[in-house]
C-alpha cells in the first residue's frame, strides 16, 4: 500500500481538493517520513511542524467551505535557506545569518502562500549558495541519499534531497551556476533553473545577483510546470523581473509533442566528463532521437573560457553583494568591548563566514581592484558577450541543447572539498546558462554503480514549455524518475 | 603583453586585499589562501585566450535599462521591526562600533 507522503504534488493537490484527503493527513505522512530519514540524510536547517500544522488545518477549513482554492492547496513545499520567510529564520546556512529572522517573506513566498500551500521547512545549503557539495554549511553537510558517504550535489542539496527522499513533493532552490541542476542530478529528481529575469528575486539573499535564479524541484515533470506557473510573473519589487504575462506550464504538457531539433555540444561531451557519464547521456538522446526528436552535433567554441569567466564575475558580484553584512542591522556580532569599527568589522567576518565564503569575497574584491578590473572583471564580462553569441548561433538551428548536467558522478563527501579549484571545475556544464541567462533543467536520465546521472536539456530563453516538454516526452517514455533510494 | 605575465599574488597583497575586503584570516589561512589564490588566478587567466575585440562587456542579460516607478511611498516597516535583528541597539537607533 503506498504511503500518503509518495504522492506527487498534483495529485495530493486533486484529492485534497476533491476532499478524498485532507491537508493535515497529508502533512502528518509527510512529517513521519522526515522523521525516519532526517537523521540520515540533513536536509533541513529548520523545520516548521506547528506553523505547517496549523495552515494545513486553515486550508482543510477553507476547502470545506469551499472558499476559493489556490493552485497549490494544502500541498507542502520546502524552501532552500536562502529564501527570505516572514516570523522564521533564514540562515543562508552561515554563522553570520544564524539568528536572523525576516521581516518580510520573498516574493516567491507569497505566490506560493496566495495558491494555498503550506510551507514545512527550510532546506540546507552551501552557505551563502557557494558551493557544489553542500558541504560548506555551518549545520554540517548534507548526505545523498542513494549512498550517504556521497555528496547530494550543491547548493541546493537539502531540497533536492528532501524531494527525492520524500520529504516534501516539492521545493524550491536557486541556481547561481548550477545550485538547482547540480543536486537535481545528483539526487535523481527534476530541477529546473528559469530563464533570469522569470522570478523575482526579491526576498531571496543574493550570492551574484546577475546570475541567479530561484527554481523548482520535484519528482515529475508535471509537479516541476505547476510550480513554476505559481513562482513566475512579473514583480516591481525587483527590477530584473521582466514584464512577461504569466502562463500554466502545465498546459504544455497536454498538448501534442511537437519534434524538437535537439542540438548536441561537442564540448559537453569533452575532457573531463566521466565516460559512464556520456554513456548514460547518448542513451538518453537516442531514445529520444526514438521518440520522434531530430538531433545534430553542434560546437560552441567559447565554453573553454566559460568557466573561468563565470568564477570571475560570481566572486566580483558576492564581495560587493556581501559587503552588506556589518554586524549592525542584522548578522553576526562578537561582544568585544576594544577596536575601532574597521577591526570589529573584519573579526566579525571572520568569525561570521565560513572559508569559502571569505575566499570568494577577496577574490572578488581583487578582481575589482584598480589595476586588475579590466584583466578579470571587465574582460570575463566580455567573454559572457561571446559565449552569449554562440548560444544564439545554436539556437538558430536548434530547439533546444542537451548534454550531462554534471561531469561526474557524485563524489565522496570530503574527497573535493580541499581543493576549491578541483571543486570549481565540476560546474563547467552548468555555468553556461547562468552567464547567459538561458533556461536550463536536469532530468533523472539514468545510473551507474547505483549514482543518478542527468541530462541537461538548455532552452531558448523564456521557452521553458519546450524544455518541459523534451523533458516530459522523456519522462513518459523511461523509469528513472521513479526509483527511490533506499535508505 | 600582458597575457605573457604569470599571475602572481604574493602573501602581503593576499593580506592587503583582505583588509580592503573587512575580512580577517587566520595566519594559516593566509599561507593556505595564497596559494590556492595562485593557482586559481593562473586559471582565470584562461580567458586571455579569448579575442574579445570589439566585443562589449555583459553587465547583465537582460535588455532592460533604468526601471522607474511612481515616486509615491509605501507602506514600511514598523521600527521595532526593523531593529528586531540588530545584534546591537539603544533607544530606537543600531549601535555601531567606535567610527573614531
Amino acid at each position: 500500500m503506498p504511503k500518503l507522503y509518495q504522492l506527487t504534488a498534483t495529485e495530493a493537490a486533486r484529492q485534497i481538493k476533491s476532499q478524498e484527503l485532507t491537508s493535515e493527513e497529508y502533512l502528518l505522512s509527510v512529517f513521519e517520513r522526515i522523521n525516519e530519514t532526517e537523521d540520515k540524510v540533513h536536509a533541513f536547517v529548520t523545520l516548521m511542524k506547528d506553523q505547517a500544522l496549523e495552515k494545513a488545518k486553515e486550508i482543510d477549513k477553507q476547502i470545506q467551505k469551499q472558499d476559493k482554492i489556490g493552485l497549490l492547496a494544502g500541498v507542502p513545499v520546502a524552501l532552500k535557506d536562502v529564501i527570505c520567510t516572514r516570523g522564521v529564520h533564514t540562515t543562508c546556512s552561515s554563522r553570520m545569518l544564524k539568528d536572523y529572522v525576516p521581516p518580510y517573506n520573498a516574493t516567491v513566498v507569497e505566490k506560493l502562500v496566495n495558491e494555498g500551500a503550506v510551507v514545512l521547512g527550510k532546506t540546507n545549503m552551501d552557505e551563502y549558495a557557494m558551493g557544489t557539495t553542500t558541504e560548506t554549511s555551518f549545520y554540517g553537510p548534507t548526505r545523498n541519499p542513494w549512498n550517504i558517504k556521497k555528496v547530494p550535489g550543491g547548493s541546493s542539496g537539502g531540497s533536492a534531497a528532501a524531494v527525492i527522499v520524500e520529504d516534501a513533493p516539492l521545493a524550491l532552490g536557486s541556481d547561481t551556476g548550477g545550485s538547482i541542476r547540480c543536486p537535481a542530478s545528483y539526487c535523481s529528481v527534476m530541477g529546473l533553473k528559469p530563464t533570469y529575469g522569470l522570478i523575482s528575486r526579491y526576498g531571496l539573499i543574493s550570492y551574484a545577483n546577475s546570475l541567479e535564479q530561484i527554481g523548482p524541484f520535484a519528482r515529475s515533470v508535471e509537479d516541476c510546470a505547476l510550480l513554476l506557473s505559481v513562482i513566475s510573473g512579473h514583480d516591481n519589487r525587483d527590477s530584473t523581473s521582466v514584464n512577461f504575462p504569466q502562463k500554466d506550464y502545465t498546459a504544455s504538457l497536454k498538448e501534442e509533442v511537437k519534434k524538437p531539433r535537439i542540438g548536441v555540444p561537442n564540448e559537453f561531451f569533452g575532457e573531463g566528463v566521466e565516460t559512464k557519464v556520456k554513456k548514460t547521456i547518448w542513451k538518453g538522446i537516442q531514445k529520444l532521437e526514438s521518440l520522434g526528436c531530430t538531433y545534430d552535433e553542434v560546437s560552441l567554441p567559447s565554453m573553454s573560457y566559460a568557466l573561468a569567466a563565470y568564477y570571475i564575475v560570481a566572486m566580483s558580484e558576492a564581495s560587493s553583494n556581501l559587503a552588506r553584512y556589518d554586524g549592525l542591522r542584522y548578522g553576526f556580532r562578537e561582544e568585544r568591548d576594544d577596536g575601532d569599527w574597521a577591526t570589529v568589522y573584519a573579526k566579525d567576518r571572520k568569525e561570521g563566514f565560513g572559508a569559502e565564503v571569505r575566499r570568494r569575497i577577496i577574490l572578488g574584491t581583487y578582481a575589482l581592484s584598480a589595476g586588475y578590473y579590466d584583466q578579470y572583471y571587465l574582460k570575463a564580462l566580455r567573454v559572457r558577450t561571446i559565449l552569449r553569441r554562440d548560444f544564439e548561433k545554436a539556437f538558430k538551428s536548434f530547439d533546444v541543447l542537451v548534454g550531462p548536467t554534471m561531469p561526474l558522478l557524485p563524489f565522496n563527501i570530503g574527497e573535493k572539498i580541499g581543493d576549491p579549484l578541483t571543486l570549481y571545475m565540476c560546474d563547467i556544464l552548468t555555468v553556461p546558462a547562468n552567464l547567459t541567462g538561458y533556461p536550463a533543467m536536469s532530468v533523472p536520465c539514468g545510473f551507474q554503480d547505483g549514482l543518478p546521472i542527468g541530462m541537461q536539456i538548455i532552452g531558448k530563453p523564456f521557452d521553458e514549455e519546450t524544455i518541459l516538454q523534451v523533458a516530459y516526452t522523456y519522462e513518459q517514455n523511461t523509469d528513472h524518475h521513479l526509483r527511490r533510494p533506499r535508505l | 603583453m600582458k597575457s605573457n605575465v604569470k599571475s602572481q599574488i604574493s602573501r602581503e597583497e593576499v593580506e592587503h586585499v583582505a583588509w580592503l575586503a573587512h575580512v580577517e584570516l587566520t595566519e594559516e589561512e593566509k599561507k593556505v589562501f595564497t596559494e590556492q589564490f595562485n593557482r586559481i588566478l593562473d586559471f582565470f587567466r584562461k580567458i586571455d585566450e579569448a579575442d574579445t575585440e570589439q566585443v562589449p562587456p555583459t553587465y547583465h542579460v537582460l535588455d532592460i535599462v533604468n526601471v522607474e516607478r511612481q515616486d509615491k511611498a509605501g507602506e514600511s516597516l514598523p521600527k521595532d521591526e526593523t531593529l528586531k535583528n540588530a545584534p546591537k541597539k539603544e533607544e530606537g537607533f543600531f549601535k555601531s562600533p567606535r567610527i573614531v
